[in-house]
């Protein structure tokens, strides 16, 4: 066969392949749309559910969720920070460096369900927190380490050696060097991966399933040591769980969540964009 | 004052390093504390090869092989249904796709990635169940099928992605050359690049099925959960994620049961190990 029809073919099939994934991605998208927007109001934001759930708002479980997420980004921030701070600019190239990468590699492959088995015999059981939010931010915060630090320490590694050479030539010590003049200019890069790490802990089911999520709780948290209702967690107790909630709350709840993952994702992605536009070195 | 200063910022950083081992090795640790008392009472061998999964039972019995079947048969099923569209869309994208439609491409795909498991799992069981239900004339369509099609779509995004990455990573002047030597896009892309690559692909290939192993909502929402060995694919399964997920809620601390869920833990906690590890040794091996 002639190969210019050769490779037609070939690209076609290419091209099909893409189309077996976008298609579906953008369908999926329009059609939680369309079927979650007509429950979408302002009593079903910000009112507390009511009726077993069958009726009201999803305000507590919106709430819980965010309470997680800035629980787990308070821990794992600091630690992810400081942790590719350590890979970047201090390790040598040892045993001990090659454990932490592959700890890193491993962490970001432990099945989300043994995050929630982990976090229920260590958080909940042996240092008795119980099930509650600061249990729940703890075990997602550890799920979300790995993506932070990896964000983190491609970012100072984009920083310019030389940068560090100016510094330090002028007498500055590491650590000041570091503080004052590598932080700041990969604080974009980090940004974005703490951002992409609030997106994946907003939408996590699994971790949350034994560590923090209340079934059914018509009320506002009052200490990290309470239960929270989550959003993802509620969606799969109103699909699964309770005969009878109408589809609209349903399509509503999911389409809540995938909008506020979604939109948090893009800011990460314009905000890359933005980053690799700007770039002047 | 300052060189202390700087001491202790040191040592915290230092410490803040070690941190992921840490974490590493105490979620193996707390899932053998808890996982392995199983083993006072039950026998190793009757719980990785034991046919039957009925915990609640009395007596009870603790066999995992209609799970670790169930978790297999909808991993490779994922497996063949998600490897050649996977690699297919990532040669379009790095090779094919023209600049501005590869930036919109990779905008999905990420996008796919960021799609929280129950969300999809809710679509799954409100659209891919009832179809396959109607497509097969089956009295359920919470089904391995509708599990594997569900998960393959999960280890899109991974495979893609990386299979990417691993075509970019190819020097240009190979296909510069088999250009120079009359070869058409098409001849460099599947003789020359993809050999090239294909260690990367492989490794992303291991990681996708790692992210079908380790999936946990959606696939408990559309499989039925039913832990019976699985005879073909139209029948409910039920996998270790599943298994854990749906059945740690009922179970009182302390107890088989609960010691026999952390066991299903340990699993799988070695077998993502296994998986990255793996993954890890082809991508860097020079």
């Amino acid at each position: 066969m002639n190969q210019k029809i050769k490779q037609k073919i070939a690209f076609f099939i290419l091209f099909l392949s893409i189309c077996l994934v976008v298609i579906p991605i953008v369908l999926l998208v329009i059609f939680i749309g369309i079927k979650g927007l007509p429950a979408i109001n302002w009593e079903f934001l910000t009112g507390l559910p009511k009726q077993g759930m069958r009726a009201g708002g999803i305000f507590p479980a919106i709430v819980g969720t965010v309470y997680l997420v800035i629980g787990a980004v308070l821990f794992s921030l600091p630690i992810g920070i400081l942790s590719a701070i350590y890979l970047s600019e201090y390790a040598k190239e040892n045993i001990l460096t090659r454990l932490i990468r592959l700890a890193i590699i491993n962490l970001s492959g432990v099945p989300s369900i043994v995050y929630g088995l982990f976090g229920l015999a260590f958080f909940v059981i042996f240092f008795n927190f119980g099930t509650s939010v600061l249990s729940g931010s703890l075990t997602l915060g550890i799920m979300i380490l790995p993506i932070i630090i990896t964000a983190t320490q491609e970012s100072l590694k984009s920083v310019p050696y030389a940068f560090r050479e100016v510094s330090l030539s002028l007498g500055a010590t590491k650590w000041q060097t570091i503080k004052n003049i590598v932080l700041p200019n990969a604080l974009p890069g980090i940004l974005t991966g703490t951002i992409l790490g609030i997106a994946r802990a907003a939408g996590e089911t699994a971790p949350i399933l034994f560590t923090v999520a209340a079934f059914y709780l018509p009320h506002l948290p009052k200490s990290i040591f309470d239960q929270v209702m989550a959003l993802p967690y509620h969606l799969y107790v109103i699909s699964t769980q309770i005969p009878g909630v109408p589809d609209r709350m349903r399509y509503g709840t999911a389409l809540v969540l995938l909008v506020m993952v979604l939109s948090i994702n893009l800011i990460a992605i314009i905000l890359r964009y933005q980053l690799r536009k700007k770039k002047r070195w | 004052m300052k060189k202390l200063r700087e001491f202790i910022i040191e040592k915290t950083i230092f410490l803040s390093g070690i941190a992921s081992i840490l974490f590493v090795l105490l979620i193996f640790l707390f899932l053998l504390l808890n996982g392995l008392s199983l083993f006072k009472t039950v026998n190793f061998k009757d719980f990785l090869l034991g046919e039957n999964w009925s915990p609640v039972c009395e007596p009870p019995s603790f066999g995992i092989l209609p799970l670790i079947l169930g978790s297999l048969f909808v991993t490779l099923t994922a497996a063949i249904i998600s490897i050649p569209i996977g690699i297919g869309s990532a040669i379009y994208i790095a090779e094919v796709a023209p600049l501005k439609i590869k930036e919109f491409l990779k905008a999905m795909v990420e996008t796919l990635a960021a799609i929280p498991s129950i969300v999809l799992g809710f679509i799954g069981m409100v659209t891919l169940v009832p179809w396959i239900k109607r497509i097969f004339n089956l009295p359920t369509g919470l089904t391995a099928l509708s599990g594997a099609i569900l998960l393959s779509f999960m280890a899109l995004p991974t495979i893609i992605s990386i299979t990417e990455d691993a075509l970019y990573a190819v020097p240009k002047a190979y296909k510069e050359a088999a250009f120079a030597i009359g070869a058409t896009h098409w001849q460099a892309i599947h003789r020359v690049i993809l050999p090239a690559a294909y260690p990367g692909i492989f490794a992303a290939v291991m990681l996708g099925m790692g992210r079908v192993i380790g999936e946990t909502m959606a696939v408990m929402m559309v499989t039925g959960n039913a832990p019976l060995i699985p005879k073909s694919l139209l029948v409910p399964v039920r996998t270790l994620t599943a298994t854990i997920a749906a059945e740690m809620g009922e179970t009182v601390a302390g107890s088989e049961h609960y010691f026999s869920l952390f066991a299903i833990g340990i699993i799988l906690f070695i077998i993502s190990f296994i998986i990255n590890i793996t993954a890890e040794f082809f991508l860097h091996r020079e």
